[in-house]
């Protein structure tokens, strides 16, 4: 089998590089040829991976691959770890990313429309774009196969660095420029803690081995460190929560989510893939995998539920207000990461990951159907020029309307087992926080269901706002990009009934995941769970579910029964309007604190520190003595020999005095 | 005394390459100047076949031979073949330079391999007495060489210098080595190690005759203030000596320094310790800061050379068996960067010109940019960036400093490390950022050509797989 998981990443990195390095030559057919082979292949060896593991039992697999190199003890490896959660995220990653492919080549068909004449950059774009969704799927899987820290870290930074790549793909705009600029940065401030708790767990341990970190997390849990003087901190807890701050950048939670919202800027596909269903799930497939660590941690695991809760409800509520279809996506990519990172929070990993796949599936079904409505219309992304598109995008609308169930959780489909599950899970956590987190999930169903109704109605019913010339252009999109919407609305409707029972209360993740005695709300869930259509009867005893109906009414009341009354509320409640349209005013805190902020300090610095002691004492000042000694030096060499040889004997007297007489 | 109770199968590559070179000697005189290249052929015959007899010599560690005169070990048979294989490489790049000036005599070879002969003496030299012969043998071919384009005013007075200053530190050898002698009764260099573990009342007069055989080492090597030949005879010979002087007999250099110091002066340590921390000081701040002011590149890679000895002193003083290994490794792969990069002058150098000022390599990159990146190499490798040896050089002497606990030494060396990145940084500069000054194309050999590429790669292989040699430098010293 080893080959065969090494042939998983590198078969995707091939087309990688035979798209981006040759992409000139073999021209746009040769670079999707070569890299939908790549994924593909990719794709088909993770389903025999996952059939190897789930279906036939295999134990999990944990090998090295190639040693880098050994200093002081440390091994410094590429290894893999395969067991039932990495087979499952290998499958989606793959799967999602060959649906991408395939709708990229609709979707990117006339890319150089967005590129200025005679733009060096928009050059090939189209190959060098398939090069970088290659690129992307090895590094993401190369996340999630790996048995070590140091290949988990060149994962994690490898989907930061093309998601960058990738938001700024169009870099003749400046508002692509810009939001690339802020993921990366964002970025790095979740990274930097997330070294920081790499580093302190080789502090610790003394080795990047998951088992052998692992075999030592409980010994950790009773040892103490002071990083200011007289404070003691759980050594368990503040690994776990540096750990937590690098998910928190990926997985865009608060007060690190302001990148992902302006990661639309990218092309549509990339939203799909990066920033819905992968690279934003990387926080949560890492803290579930470092679930033997987590657990011995309440303090980590209390913060982990709170930070997810406030994501989970303050980001639905900004999706209520926004008039970009794919923005509203986003918030929602945004508001059901908080679900997922509550699940964490509550011990409950396997409902995180659950959660994880059927989101996958149904928020990358609603981006390609976004953009698919964007490529009808054009390129325009704005809801209020749209209305009424029923009748011209059929497959769209309905697969569209399959999305949206999916996400507010109507019952049957995968979404409703997923977000009840973790509705409930919640609700017998006992950890510090999970009444608020409990108000927060199930406030954030109503809120779910009123903003995607709303997109809904306003993209596909009610008025056609849209202008003549888009009317008159308007019809369903190629097969490229339908294929795929109908190719994910089937699992979004049955995947999570097929595999609720296992995956949530089977023993699906077996060994690869770790919960505490003392955190027993998952196993408190379960007892009440007695198959499929008991969980959906259960359903209608819930609060959840009524919350649910009440936000499609209320899209349905204010957007098409009365379309005046939503700016009659806007008006009513102005100042949270503002709030929201302004998302709270973490962009503006930001860009005035630390933006402002470290371009004064910088600006400080570059007078004072720079010109004034670096340039001009130290290197200029520098450079005048060394060349003003090198000149005199120079004179010393008189090129007359009886210099020379009065040297030498200078040289014999003084060491001769400071050795033999002294 | 019979054949036998000599060894002398041990000394076999010497007697070989002695009897080559007076074949060569006398081949030469019985041949026209057309045919010339005979007598270069032979010649590198010579060096190839000695070559691979020193390859042959099994060591199991140490053999002697002449009645404890000679000794043949692990040092001795790593740092000859280097020696050879470096001077096999001086004669390749010296050809077409010689043949341009019509200075293509037999002489230069002759003399080159009595030289390298000289060298392998010191090497394997067991005896003051073989110290002393080996250097001058050496010494004496240097001179004639430098001298060697006799109408060239430069080349004389190059020579002269270095005779008359040779002279001295010669002289300054052969009084410590008497004193030496006078103290312990012995030339033998195990007697002497014994005679100075036993000294009480000597001491001052053993540590007297290390102060005139140490400033002897220091002359040879060019250490600061013992170092005002080397601009001088680097500039003024023609380069095809410099290249020859610039690279081997570094490494005999640092063979007598081990042989002298370390095996014969070892219970010395204290003090020489003390003294090479102030030539290593005094070479690595003179070396770094005057290459700056120059702007002939021989000048200034004579001053590089004063820099990179200060290293090289730093790993002997160091004085641990890492350390020297440490030491041989900086020695070896310094001349190895060193004939690179006076290869690439005579590549540059042609009939009537001699491509000596930095000047001449503005725009290099545009005429040839398979040698401009060659020399970027090289100068990268002398200043010491990663992933060229000179970085590893550098760091193994570093490393063992800092081992001996002297941080301020390790730090002076770094400090004046940088200084010397300018130089280095300004040849690369002027290669690829200057308008191209000189159009005329390059012409070299095929050989020469070979020889160079492979010159300079093996300096960016070391830098990326440097443990074999370390581990080969370090299994001289296990």
């Amino acid at each position: 089998m080893e080959s065969l998981y090494l042939a998983i990443p590198l078969a995707s990195l091939m087309g990688a590089i035979i798209a981006g390095f040759f992409g000139g030559y073999i021209g746009r057919k040769g670079a999707h040829t070569a890299t939908i082979l790549g994924v593909g292949t990719s794709f088909v060896l993770a389903l025999l991976a996952l059939n190897h593991h789930v279906f036939n039992g295999a134990e999990a697999y944990n090998a090295t691959v190639y040693t880098w190199m050994i200093s002081e003890g440390m091994r410094f490896e590429v290894g893999f770890l395969i067991d039932n959660l990495t087979v499952m995220m290998m499958a989606v990653v793959t799967g999602v990313s060959l649906a991408v492919h395939v709708y990229t080549i609709g979707y990117m068909a006339d890319d150089e429309h967005n590129w200025p004449n005679d733009s060096l950059a928009g050059t090939n774009s189209y190959q060098r774009f398939f090069s970088y969704i290659s690129l992307f799927t090895f590094s993401m899987l190369m996340l999630v196969m790996s048995n070590n820290f140091l290949q988990l870290f060149f994962g994690w930074e490898a989907v930061g660095l093309v998601s960058y790549l990738l938001i700024g793909f169009w870099s003749v705009r400046p508002t692509a420029v810009y939001a690339n600029m802020k993921a990366f940065l964002v970025n790095r401030v979740g990274d930097f803690g997330f070294i920081l708790g790499i580093a302190a767990i080789v502090m610790y341990t003394g080795s990047l081995d998951y088992y052998e970190v692992f075999g030592k997390a409980g010994g950790l849990s009773s040892q103490t460190m002071s990083i200011f003087s007289g404070v003691e901190w759980n050594v368990i807890s503040v690994i776990c929560i540096l750990l937590f701050i690098g998910a928190m950048g990926k997985s865009a939670q608060v007060p690190l989510h302001v990148w992902l919202p302006d990661s639309m800027e990218g092309p549509t596909p990339i939203s799909a893939l990066i920033h819905a269903a992968t690279m934003v799930t990387a926080g949560i497939f890492m803290v579930s995998r470092m679930s033997p660590m987590f657990e011995y941690s309440d303090a980590a695991l209390s913060f982990v539920m709170v930070t997810g809760a406030i994501t989970a409800f303050t980001m639905g509520l900004i999706g209520v207000v926004q008039n970009d279809i794919k923005r509203v996506v986003a918030y929602s990519t945004l508001s059901q990461l908080g679900y997922m990172t509550v699940a964490l929070g509550a011990s409950a990993y396997s409902v995180a990951i659950f959660h994880l796949m059927t989101h996958a599936f149904f928020k990358a079904l609603l981006f390609l159907a976004a953009g698919s409505v964007i490529i009808a219309m054009h390129h325009e992304q704005d809801m209020r020029k749209m209305g009424g598109l029923k009748k011209y995008l059929p497959i769209t609308y309905w697969t569209s309307l399959v999305g949206s169930l999916a996400l507010i959780g109507f019952p049957g489909t995968s979404g409703f087992f997923s977000k009840d599950s973790i509705i409930e899970v919640v609700h017998h956590s006992s950890l510090y926080g999970h009444e608020l987190a409990y108000y927060a999930v199930l406030g954030g169903v109503f809120i779910t269901a009123f903003y995607s109704f709303r997109m809904f109605f306003m993209v596909f019913h009610g008025q056609e706002r849209m202008d003549q010339h888009t009317k008159e252009h308007l019809h369903e999109t190629p097969w490229v990009v339908t294929g795929p919407l109908i190719a994910l609305a089937i699992p979004s409707v049955i995947i999570g009934a097929m595999t609720v029972k296992t995956m949530v209360f089977g023993s699906y993740f077996g060994n690869s995941i770790f919960i505490s005695e003392s955190h027993n709300a998952l196993a408190e869930f379960s007892h009440g769970f007695h198959g499929v259509w008991g969980f959906v009867e259960h359903g209608f005893k819930g609060p959840a579910l009524y919350l649910a109906a009440l936000g499609v009414i209320s899209a349905w009341w204010m957007y098409i029964k009365q379309p005046g009354s939503a700016d009659f509320f806007a008006k009513k409640f102005s100042w949270l309007h503002k709030l929201l349209e302004n998302k709270y005013y973490i962009d503006d805190f930001n860009a005035w604190a630390f933006g402002g902020g470290s371009r004064g300090l910088g600006d400080r610095l570059w007078k004072v520190g720079d010109i004034a002691v670096i340039d001009g004492f130290f290197v200029n000042g520098s450079a005048r003595v060394v060349g003003w000694f090198a000149g005199v030096a120079r004179k010393v060499q008189t090129g007359l020999l009886y210099h020379y040889a009065f040297a030498m004997i200078i040289g014999v007297l003084a060491l001769l005095t400071m050795f033999v007489i002294l | 005394m019979t054949l036998e109770a000599l060894n002398y199968l041990t000394a076999w590559p010497e007697i070989f390459l002695l009897t080559m070179a007076c074949i060569v000697l006398v081949v030469d005189v019985f041949i026209s100047d057309d045919k010339r290249d005979f007598s270069y052929y032979l010649s590198q015959l010579a060096l190839l076949g000695t070559f691979a007899m020193v390859m042959m010599v099994q060591v199991d560690g140490r053999e002697v031979a002449f009645n404890n005169m000679f000794v043949q070990d692990a040092l001795s048979v790593v740092l000859k073949s280097f020696i050879l294989a470096l001077s096999f490489a001086a004669f390749v790049y010296s050809r077409d330079y010689l043949k341009d000036r019509n200075i293509f005599k037999g002489e230069y070879y002759v003399l080159g391999l009595f030289a390298v002969l000289g060298m392998m003496l010191m090497v394997s030299a067991n005896n003051l007495l073989m110290i002393y012969l080996g250097l001058e043998l050496l010494s004496l071919c240097l001179y004639a060489m430098v001298a060697f384009n006799r109408d060239n005013g430069n080349a004389s007075e190059a020579a002269m210098k270095y005779f008359v200053l040779g002279a001295i530190a010669s002289g300054m050898l052969l009084y410590g080595m008497s004193i030496l002698y006078g103290l312990s009764g012995s030339l033998f260099l195990s007697d002497i190690t014994v005679a100075i573990s036993q000294a009480d009342d000597s001491r001052i007069g053993m540590v007297f005759a290390l102060v005139f055989i140490l400033v002897a080492l220091a002359f040879k090597l060019g250490a600061v203030p013992f170092h005002m030949w080397v601009p001088d005879v680097y500039q003024g010979s023609p380069t095809a000596v410099t290249v020859f002087i610039g690279t081997a007999p570094k490494l005999a250099g640092f063979a007598m320094i081990m042989r002298l110091l370390v095996e014969a002066m070892g219970d010395l340590q204290a003090d020489w310790q003390q003294m090479l921390i102030i030539l290593s000081v005094l070479s690595m701040a003179t070396g770094n800061i005057i290459a700056i002011a120059q702007t002939n590149i021989k000048r200034m890679l004579a001053y590089s050379t004063i820099s990179h000895v200060g290293f090289i002193l730093l790993g002997i003083l160091a004085g641990s068996n890492e350390a020297y290994a440490a030491a041989m490794f900086y020695t070896i792969s310094y001349a190895v960067m060193s004939l690179g990069a006076f290869g690439i002058i005579m590549l540059l150098a042609r009939k009537g010109f001699e491509a000596e000022e930095i000047d001449d390599f503005k725009g290099l990159n545009q005429r040839s940019p398979w040698f401009a990146f060659l020399m970027l190499v090289l100068m990268l490798s002398m200043a010491g960036v990663p992933p060229t040896v000179g970085f590893w050089a550098k760091l193994a002497v570093l490393k063992m400093v800092v081992q001996m606990d002297m941080v301020w030494l390790a730090l002076v060396a770094v400090f004046f490390s940088i200084i010397g990145v300018f130089y280095y940084l300004r040849i690369i500069k002027v290669m690829y950022f200057d308008e191209i000054a000189d159009n005329q194309p390059l012409s070299c050999g095929r050989d020469m050509q070979i020889t160079l590429s492979s010159n300079a790669l093996l300096v960016l292989a070391l830098g990326l797989y440097p443990a074999g040699l370390m581990s080969l430098c370090l299994s001289v010293f296990a």
